[in-house]
């Protein structure tokens, strides 16, 4: 049942550059594509370790202006001394993005566990801002306010066959699509593992899971890592699919965005922040054709609040409790019993 | 090593002292258990059992003093590398993943017995998942083990209490101690399930497993301790079998002095 309708959602996801003709709408789905992988980055962090980085676009932001930079080159001065790169392509910009991202990620995690809770938040808060002021400042590297543009869409190339690069909005579409599918993948596959079971661990009751001989630190790490890569290589397909980023991408607004997506879809579940991504990368779009942009946030901001007030454990959460509750009982206990893969 | 014929002292308390802000929670503790014994720790409310069980376990660093397991010194080492040794505890409150299925919280517990790395798992390599059929079938095995195998399915904090506690003692096995420590396993549980555990202790001593008890259910303690260990004031005020203990006058002054039901 469940797989038919994965199925399903797969192949309407699929079909649509075939039936929906209206490119600004395809360019929403893209633009709701990177926030619902970086949604889903962020899910992993706060959902499964149960930690609340409120900085979360930073990495977004590092993925962005890494990969960039890389594929548009540059050159600096440090200490004196001319640093030259020449342009290389925007597959090496998008993996080396990906990468520093992660390795942000990797100091982050470290930190979090020296400081814990409120302490935490107001560190990852601070992480984006300081980044934001680096890449407004910085102006020989970053161009500061006047943006990094012409960032060239990403290309692949394949050897004695010639290359294709990602110019229309449906290749842009189906290349955000299958980014996602495997993000999603990457996610369901360590979360459902024996390191995620560790990862909820440190969750759901930490002195349990380290009397238990769980290193803790270990896998909150991990999940950092994975969790900035994602949200890095998140930031990479906006840069070379918007192709200019300014230093406003490094906004608080767009934490919170993301935020709102994983908390009203459900945090800690795989299908939460896309049904929330969905939700709240549509609503503007959608509202604003029928009132002005004064309504427009008044009903976002409304709408919000009626999921967190309703549904606290978020929609996703909420419908499976729902079914839960009706389906016959005997059918929980040998669910858990069955395998995995069924 | 020690004179002791077949019997070697798997865990040495030396010497503690644990001081909270001037307050003196363990004046000077030392003890040995030996291998495969089973020790009970008893003694009046606030008397340092549980500071002693947080000592040895390492979530608190002692004043004073050292800890060995099985000849290695515990100082320095956090919680999770000292179970890695196969010193396990469980906690006085409920302490189960509350959210999860009473088999996810057996799975996750089963982690030290699992070696899936990263790659492991999201590629879906065979090395994963034969492991992972293998965890599958273990978490089974001590679900049985305990006697909550019909209650797999469902949500662990939705158990009643005393299912809880044996839940507790199935996660804690499920990390292969060597040696267990056990911190008021029975509080809380009625005749029934008391009853119940003491089967299950005796079942888990016959797998060889070491067993350092904190418990305030007297019959319990002197029925299954071969030797008891009684602190006051965060000092042994005695020490010997459960008949010599029972006996002992300055014991029975400890308890009677505050909780005579207990003596």
């Amino acid at each position: 049942m469940r797989r038919w309708l994965a199925g399903g959602w797969l192949l309407l996801l699929l079909s649509v550059p075939l039936w929906m003709h209206d490119q600004y709408m395809l360019h929403i789905l893209i633009v709701t594509g990177i926030f619902i992988i970086a949604a889903m980055s962020l899910n992993l962090l706060l959902g499964y370790t149960g930690q609340l980085s409120l900085g979360h676009v930073a990495f977004f932001g590092i993925g962005a202006y890494t990969s960039a930079l890389v594929s548009l080159g540059f050159e600096i001065e440090i200490i004196g001394y001319p640093v030259i790169h020449e342009p290389w392509p925007e597959l090496a910009g998008f993996a080396i993005g990906t990468a520093v991202a992660g390795l942000c990620g990797y100091a982050v995690g470290r930190l979090s566990f020296k400081v814990r809770g409120a302490y935490f938040v107001i560190v990852t808060i601070s992480f984006a801002e300081v980044m934001r002021l680096v890449a407004l400042n910085w102006v020989e590297l970053t161009q500061g306010p006047a943006a990094l543009t012409n960032i060239s869409p990403l290309k692949l190339a394949f050897p004695g066959i010639g290359s294709f690069t990602f110019w229309s909005k449906t290749s842009n579409y189906y290349l955000v699509l299958g980014s996602a599918l495997l993000a999603y993948g990457i996610i369901k596959r360590l979360v459902e593992s024996r390191i995620g079971r560790a990862m909820i661990a440190l969750k759901e009751n930490e002195p349990l899971a380290l009397s238990l001989g769980i290193d803790v630190t270990r896998y909150l790490v991990l999940a950092a890592v994975v969790s900035a890569a994602l949200a890095g290589a998140a930031g990479s397909l906006y840069a070379h699919y918007i192709r200019i980023i300014d230093p406003n991408i490094f906004l608080f607004i767009y934490t919170v965005t993301m935020v709102i997506m994983v908390i009203t879809g459900g945090k800690g579940t795989l299908a939460g922040p896309i049904v929330g991504g969905f939700i709240f990368g549509f609503l503007p779009v959608v509202v604003r054709s029928f009132v002005g942009p004064e309504l427009q946030w008044i009903l976002y901001g409304a709408l919000m609040i009626l999921i967190v007030f309703v549904l606290p454990e978020g929609i996703v959460p909420a419908v499976q409790t729902w079914i839960a509750t009706r389906a016959p009982r005997r059918g929980r206990d040998s669910d858990a019993l069955a395998d995995p893969s069924s | 090593m020690m004179g002791a014929p077949g019997r070697l002292p798997t865990l040495e308390v030396e010497h503690i002292v644990v001081r909270f802000d001037g307050l003196l929670a363990i004046a000077d503790l030392n003890f040995t258990v030996e291998e495969g014994e089973i020790v009970g720790l008893i003694g009046p409310n606030g008397a340092g059992k549980t500071t002693a069980f947080n000592v040895i376990t390492g979530f608190l660093r002692p004043t004073e003093g050292r800890v060995l397991y099985r000849g290695t010194p515990l100082r320095g080492l956090k919680p999770h590398q000292i179970a890695g040794l196969g010193l396990v505890r469980t906690f006085q409150r409920t302490s189960v993943f509350q959210t999860r299925t009473v088999f996810d919280n057996v799975l996750t517990a089963l982690h030290r017995r699992g070696h899936t790395t990263v790659w492991d798992a999201l590629l879906r390599l065979p090395r994963g998942n034969a492991e992972e059929r293998r965890l599958r079938e273990q978490a089974r095995e001590l679900l049985q083990l305990v006697g909550l195998e019909r209650h797999a399915g469902e949500r662990a904090g939705a158990l009643p209490y005393g299912d809880q506690r044996l839940l507790g003692v199935a996660l804690a096995l499920a990390a292969q101690p060597s040696m267990l420590l056990l911190d008021e396993p029975v509080s809380g549980m009625n005749a029934t399930e008391t009853a119940r555990f003491m089967k299950l202790l005796a079942d888990i001593r016959r797998l060889g497993t070491t067993i350092l008890l904190v418990e305030h259910h007297m019959p319990m303690v002197m029925g299954v301790s071969e030797r008891v260990i009684v602190l006051n004031y965060g000092r042994i005020i005695a020490e010997g079998t459960p008949a010599a203990i029972q006996n002992d006058p300055e014991v029975i002054r400890a308890y009677l002095g505050q909780k005579a039901k207990h003596a």
